[in-house]
């Protein structure tokens, strides 16, 4: 609780500074607290934090998977490839990609548990693999909609209006059903907490009569289910991807909202607020290089990273100054104790 | 001062000890003397103190209260090199080996000896010769060290201790994984040791070695010092009852309890560990069958095999006359029935970072789970208070997590994750191993009580008092196949030895 708590105050001082920095202090019009910018932030963080959920799932298990950036590609240039290059009916064309995404991840979960890959490993290679076909099949172009399909790309560009100026983002209403289920899963039911306990000690899980594989296998699946929707709300929003390069990097970023919500690399621990709320983060702090006057847009990557680092030292140091608080109350109260009785 | 003091000359003297942590006081005002050239060893039920006086002592941890003097000279700054300054080598219970570097890297590991970092290979190899013959260890200093059988390893840390001319070796529960023989092998090292005027404390569980081995006996109990024995003092109930502050009347209590039908018959067992024998037996439900044998001698790997850990290449197991068993995982063998509580506690047993109650449900959550695998909160928090009270765990609540409770602790929750399963036949690795007496007896009364109620029991045990005091009948286990079968009436410690170490 005290993660989310830490990670909720970060989250709120990089939208105040950014708010004070690129509105209150600059001499052009405010381009931060509009409701055209906010929404968009609104609907970008849904769309990472789904990819986010996704990973966590594979870090609570102490694995990892570094494939996620080029599943998003595989299905962002795959769908509108299918649909208008192929003419395939959409009826097909969906449940395909969305079929092709879920094999990636049982093919991964295979590999990890049967075979012992290590998951580094073995989805650094899909990194490369799934890349590398969809730059093959499309011959490098770039895939789009164009104008067609407009009722479909409302599911990512549509809105449910608040104001006459504001609306929630559809993306929203995706990431908070897929939100709901993936607490739902890790909190209320047995499977999630088998998942928790792997990824504490896999051995003991076993000996207790988890089938680990199984659970493992799953949250690759999961992981790699959830890039590939990411995916297809990615290419509906932008009508278009290249393959070069759509979606490169999305694996770290959905790797970095997740160690900063909380989830450990080690395994066994994660909450989905806690995702979520990193990957808020993640999207101000982008949202401020790009609004900032006076932040280049070429160091983007080295202040998230350091944003991320110094997130992660000061939480290290809270949890250290918390131990040393209460081993300092325990030593008091025990030396009271032990005055007490030795007068007595 | 007396003469007695001239002719042992005092070389560490520990003064009003004390140490907190959070929710315990380890240590309170504890004293400690340790004479030039002699045996002490410190000996106290699971958390009384011992692992963290000795810490303190090798400078791992700094106390809160109290002073160590070394010569007299009492020591300012507690640290790991003020105490290897001084001569004071910790040994850990678990070694602290790079088992992928040879025997001589690791003697001199940290002080390779070389210039501009190019490490000269030649004079480690003979320098450390020199300390390996001292102990008498017969090995080539370019052997992987993790290569070597655990007790030659525990060698190399002691001859590692000796090349920084340690003046006092500390060891932890050092034969909690050795052989007979290493055992044998230590002692001889230690009472050799002990003449070239190394002193040493020795802590351990194992009584028996401490009355063979020690000079002085000093007891901690809760914290506190509980007493002291002198070497004519050292006997196995003195002992006792200055560990547990009362008189034990009887480890084992012995009751009747009726024998019934086959529970578990396993034929022709074939294990991949040791696929040349063959291994044939039955035990009888309200029985409590001994499986004793040497370390290595494919105990574990025999439990292991029966309950689908690691899977049977020939053989049949069957629970209750059923149909054999095809055990291809741990779910086979508990669906079946049965229930292991594993040798290592903390790697195979628990989930160290989740609490009591998480811990207790871990086997039974799936049983239990209401419609589409939702979890039955009820159902597990009354698993685990039913537990908690009926195998009187020590713990604040259920939420406690279960890395901060006693290794007796601990081990009663690893039993109650599988008593709530209630298992037909209940497969015990080392169920005492590394607990104090009081968890002992209360894990033996649970023993005889589930085999009243009809369970059928077989344990592993390598402390011979357990094998003679609570089984029924014993199998002896030697290099990978079962050497003998010991009925009630012919259980004596020389029997069970020979067909061990396969005399016979």
């Amino acid at each position: 609780m005290n993660k989310i708590l830490g990670i909720t105050g970060l989250l709120a001082f990089v939208w105040l500074a950014t708010w004070v920095f690129s509105d209150l202090l600059s001499d052009h019009q405010w381009s931060f607290l509009t409701a055209y910018n906010q929404e968009n932030l609104l609907k970008r963080i849904a769309l990472f934090a789904i990819i986010s959920i996704g990973v966590a799932f594979v870090i609570i298990t102490g694995g990892i998977d570094l494939s996620i950036g080029s599943v998003i590609c595989l299905v962002g240039v795959g769908f509108p490839w299918l649909l208008m290059e192929k003419g395939w009916p959409l009826g097909l064309a969906l449940p395909t990609v969305l079929l092709v995404a879920a094999s990636i991840g049982l093919i991964h979960g295979l590999l990890i548990t049967k075979l012992k890959l290590q998951p580094f490993v073995v989805t650094l290679c899909g990194l490369l693999i799934y890349r590398g076909i969809s730059r093959g099949f499309t011959g490098d172009q770039t895939q789009g909609f164009q104008n067609s399909f407009k009722g479909l790309k409302l599911l990512a560009t549509g809105k449910i209006p608040v104001t006459t100026e504001f609306g929630i983002p559809m993306p929203v209403v995706f990431m908070v059903i897929v939100a709901a289920a993936a607490a739902f899963f890790l909190n209320r039911t047995v499977y999630g907490r088998h998942l928790k306990a792997l990824g504490n000690n896999e051995e003991a899980a076993k000996f207790s009569g988890i089938n680990t594989d199984r659970m493992i296998i799953s949250a690759y699946v999961i992981c790699s289910s959830l890039a590939g929707l990411g995916g297809l709300l990615f290419v509906l929003d932008v009508n278009s991807a290249q393959p070069v390069d759509f979606g490169n990097f999305y694996e770290l970023y959905a790797i970095a909202a997740a160690v900063l919500g909380g989830c450990s690399l080690r395994g066994g621990e994660g909450t989905i607020l806690g995702v979520i709320i990193g990957t808020a983060v993640m999207r101000v702090l982008n949202n401020s290089i790009n609004l900032i006057d006076w932040i280049s847009k070429n160091i983007e990557f080295a202040v998230i990273g350091v944003v991320i680092l110094v997130g992660v030292i000061v939480d290290e140091l809270a949890k250290r100054m918390m131990a040393r608080r209460r081993a300092e109350l325990d030593k008091k109260k025990a030396s009271v104790v032990s005055s007490r009785e030795s007068g007595r | 001062m007396g003469s007695e003091q001239e002719s042992v000359p005092l070389l560490i003297e520990v003064k009003g000890l004390g140490k907190s942590f959070p929710g315990v006081r380890a240590l309170d005002c504890v004293d400690l003397k340790l004479n030039k050239g002699e045996v002490l060893a410190v000996i106290g039920e699971n958390g009384a103190g011992k692992s963290t006086l000795m810490k303190i002592l090798a400078g791992v941890q700094p106390p809160d209260q109290g002073e160590i003097r070394i010569d007299g000279k009492t020591l300012q700054a507690v640290s790991v090199e003020a105490a290897l300054d001084q001569g004071v080598v910790l040994i850990h219970q678990e070694l602290n080996l790079a088992s992928n570097l040879s025997v001589g890297a690791n003697v001199f590991l940290g002080r390779e000896p070389g210039q501009w970092g190019v490490i000269n290979s030649k004079k480690i190899r003979v320098e450390s010769r020199k300390f390996l013959d001292m102990i008498g260890l017969d090995v080539d200093p370019d052997t992987l060290v993790g290569d070597m059988p655990i007790g030659r390893q525990q060698m190399v840390e002691i001859a590692k201790a000796l090349s920084v001319n340690a003046r006092v070796l500390i060891m932890d529960e050092p034969t909690s994984s050795l052989s007979l023989a290493e055992t044998e092998n230590l002692f001889k090292v230690i009472k050799d040791l002990r003449k070239r005027g190394v002193s040493i404390i020795y802590i351990s569980h194992r009584l028996g070695e401490v009355k063979e081995l020690a000079d002085r006996v000093t007891v901690l109990r809760d914290g506190e010092n509980a007493g002291e024995l002198a070497k004519g003092e050292i006997d196995h109930d003195a002992m006792v009852k200055l560990m547990v502050g009362r008189e034990v009347a009887q480890l084992y209590e012995r009751s009747r309890h009726e024998i019934g039908e086959v529970a578990l018959s396993v034929e022709g067992l074939r294990t991949a560990a040791h696929p040349a024998h063959k291994l044939s037996f039955e035990v009888r439900a309200g029985e409590i069958v001994g499986v004793a044998g040497l370390v290595g001698a494919g105990r574990t790997e025999m439990m292991e095999t029966l309950f689908g850990v690691s899977e049977p290449l020939a053989g049949e197991i069957r629970v209750h006359g059923g149909e054999a068993l095809e055990l291809k995982s741990p779910r086979d063998a508990i669906e079946a029935g049965m229930a292991l509580v594993p040798e290592d506690r903390k790697s195979q047993g628990l989930i160290l970072d989740m609490n009591v109650r998480e811990n207790m449900s871990l086997a039974s959550l799936d049983r239990d789970k209401k419609i589409a695998g939702i979890l039955n909160k009820k159902a597990e928090a009354r698993i685990s208070q039913t537990m908690i009270e009926q195998m009187r765990i020590k713990t604040p609540n259920d939420e406690q997590v279960v890395r901060f409770l006693s290794g007796g602790n601990q081990q009663k929750v690893v039993v109650g994750k599988w008593l709530a399963m209630e298992p037909k036949v209940l497969l015990l690795d080392e169920p005492t191993r590394g607990i104090d007496i009081g968890a002992k007896q209360e894990i033996y009364a649970l023993m005889e009580d589930l085999a009243k109620k009809g369970v059928a029991i077989l344990f592993v045990s390598s402390e011979m008092e357990e094998v003679l005091g609570v089984a029924d009948r014993v199998l002896v286990m030697h290099e990978g196949g079962i050497s003998g079968e010991l009925s009630r009436g012919e259980l004596c410690e020389e029997a069970v030895m020979q067909l061990a170490t396969g005399v016979v």
